[in-house]
């Protein structure tokens, strides 16, 4: 036993700075490939529209240019607004009312709480075509198709399951004396949540409104369903700018590239708030 | 008295949630189940009473049935696919490597960005025009000598056409589940795997005796999300090519015959079917981390 395990220790040594160059070249081989589609959007969007032929696609532009950006931000502009408009109310109402949700089921546990946790979990999974028909009846008999307000509305609610589900993860972690002994200090509930339990959850709070703004700003079902032209968010004005078999492909990245500028500046600036947001989607808070 | 003013408040501060919660999801679970069972065509809505007639409408819907072939088979290489390349790349970033923060933020931004933007970059990779106007990846493989891998991606009239859209989803999830991947494998704690080295294991044996037994869960909940994605994907599908037969799935199909064939009982029939498929894997999921977390 003593000699094979010497034996490998001293392969092991001797071949490990040949398998650590092996795995950087794979992986710097991986990251090319997976890069491909940024290296089409980028030097597509930066040619000069003159240059632009879908046959000359892997060529570097001659001369860089942001006429293109130019070109297709008028038409993307208003549902670029409108998505700001939207998915900014939306994460936020949607993560001050998880945490409160998630509060309760984590540190109040009333009865019944282990059998609306997964209730509510299950809200995360479900395919929105389930809910369509009746969302948009009930909506257009409240007034609220066509403009901003419904898509708000479903955005908030069909946000509550993640964002309880962070939140809750997150006070379970906290210590129960930190609440108790508010509570002895004559602490209410609310007054517990506000003034002890919230400022301490800042960052489950960064994790919850991250991700809400992210799914909001990306959705396009709700949007295609609820809005109408004046007020399509940026992905349904995307699709409509891009979607056309006429449209010229240079437009096309330039449009997807500007939409996703939002989304992508949160996830560089913040990523690691995204990554756990990521790791409570998957239920392992 | 002691009872409402422990759990009153409580209950009045989740009580908007939990309503919200009751009706945006399970009273229109149920109105959907319900619309399925009607006979409403058009845009007035009536609720007629017509039994499983839909769903005995969709058995013999050949564009259903398609659909149906075209999940399967987007479901099988999304999911294989994704779960072989996201345990390759945890592979090779776990052991601490130089710049494995660069090598991360570069496989999960897709993750931060539209499926409807990844959609439009790869409609135009994979173009399957030819001749001068030739583009995209057919293009690049004719340039760099591999011209015989050139095909007609989602235009392709076979039923792989559909596995095409899975390399775009794949490509933005890969990410997602190296990361699962990373987290489990960093869940088994460096103590462990001494241990192991300690008794002699070599690194592979390591791996093998100590590490996998714990990957599992991590492929569970991979394959489970993952196979949910599948089946409720609309949008990637939708701007990739919405016209197209060939890789419509049922979550298209609903969309198609509800809101533009005003067939809202038929799509109601459909959208029960996805919740059905879909809760046959994620109630046991949800049953199972709710309960394991109790445990601990």
């Amino acid at each position: 036993m003593t000699t094979t395990s010497e034996t490998s220790t001293r392969i092991r040594s001797r071949w490990a700075p040949y398998v650590t160059t092996v795995r950087y070249l794979v992986l710097f081989a991986l990251v090319c490939v997976f890069l491909i589609p940024v290296y089409v959007l980028l030097v597509t969007a930066m040619k000069d529209p003159a240059q632009v032929s879908p046959s000359r696609m892997w060529n570097l532009p001659d001369s860089f240019s942001v006429d293109t950006f130019g070109e297709v931000w008028p038409t993307l502009e208003p549902g670029f607004r409108n998505s700001v408009l939207m998915a900014l109310p939306a994460s936020i109402i949607s993560s001050l009312l998880g945490a409160a949700n998630g509060f309760v089921l984590a540190k109040w546990r009333f009865p019944g709480a282990d059998v609306v946790f997964p209730l509510i979990l299950f809200g995360m999974f479900i395919p929105y075509q389930a809910i369509l028909i009746p969302m948009r009846e009930l909506l257009t008999d409240w007034n609220m198709v066509g403009g901003l307000s419904g898509l708000i509305l479903v955005h908030i609610i069909y946000g509550l399951p993640i964002t309880t589900l962070i939140f809750r993860s997150y006070f379970v972690t906290i210590s129960d004396e930190l609440i108790d002994s508010a509570q002895v200090d004559g602490a209410g509930m609310i007054r517990t949540l506000v003034f002890v339990a919230l400022p301490i959850a800042l960052p489950a709070f960064a994790v919850a409104v991250i991700w809400q703004f992210t799914s909001a700003w990306n959705d396009f079902l709700f949007g295609l369903v609820l809005t109408s032209t004046d007020s399509w968010p940026v992905t349904v004005a995307l699709n409509n700018i891009a979607g056309g078999q006429v449209v010229p492909f240079h437009e096309a990245m330039a449009a997807a590239l500007l939409a996703s500028i939002p989304t992508l500046l949160v996830y560089v600036l913040m990523g690691r708030f995204f990554m756990r947001g990521l790791m409570a989607g998957a239920l392992k808070g | 008295m002691l009872r409402i003013r422990k759990w009153g408040p409580a209950a009045l501060l989740v009580a908007p949630s939990l309503v919200a919660i009751g009706v945006f999801v399970y009273g229109f679970l149920g109105w959907n189940l319900r619309v399925s069972l009607s006979d409403w065509r058009g845009l007035r809505a009536t609720y007629d009473f017509a039994g499983l007639d839909n769903y005995r409408r969709l058995a013999g819907d050949t564009r259903f049935i398609d659909g149906v072939q075209n999940v399967v088979v987007f479901t099988v290489v999304f999911v294989a696919g994704t779960l072989i390349f996201g345990f390759l790349l945890a592979l090779l970033l776990e052991r601490g490597i130089r710049g494995e923060a660069f090598f991360r933020t570069v496989f999960l931004f897709p993750m931060a960005i539209s499926f409807i933007a990844t959609a439009i970059i790869w409609r135009w990779l994979m173009s399957n025009a030819s001749g001068a106007q030739e583009t995209g990846l057919n293009k690049l493989f004719d340039s760099v000598g591999l011209g015989f891998l050139a095909n007609d991606w989602f235009k392709a009239d076979s039923y792989w056409a559909v596995a095409s859209v899975a390399i775009a989803a794949g490509w933005a999830l890969v990410g997602y589940i190296m990361a699962l991947f990373l987290a489990g494998m960093r869940g088994v704690s460096d103590d462990l795997r001494e241990a192991a080295r300690v008794d002699g294991a070599s690194e592979a044996k390591a791996f093998w005796h100590v590490i996998r037994p714990m990957l599992l869960p991590v492929v569970m909940s991979a394959i489970v999300i993952l196979a949910h994605i599948s089946l409720k994907t609309f949008d990637l599908i939708y701007a990739m090519d919405a016209k197209s037969r060939k890789i419509e799935t049922p979550a298209l199909y609903m969309w198609f015959t509800t809101f533009e064939g005003l067939n809202f009982s038929i799509g109601a029939a459909i959208a029960t079917l996805l919740v059905l498929g879909i809760a046959l894997v994620i109630v046991p999921y949800i049953w199972y981390s709710v309960r394991s977390e109790r445990r601990r």
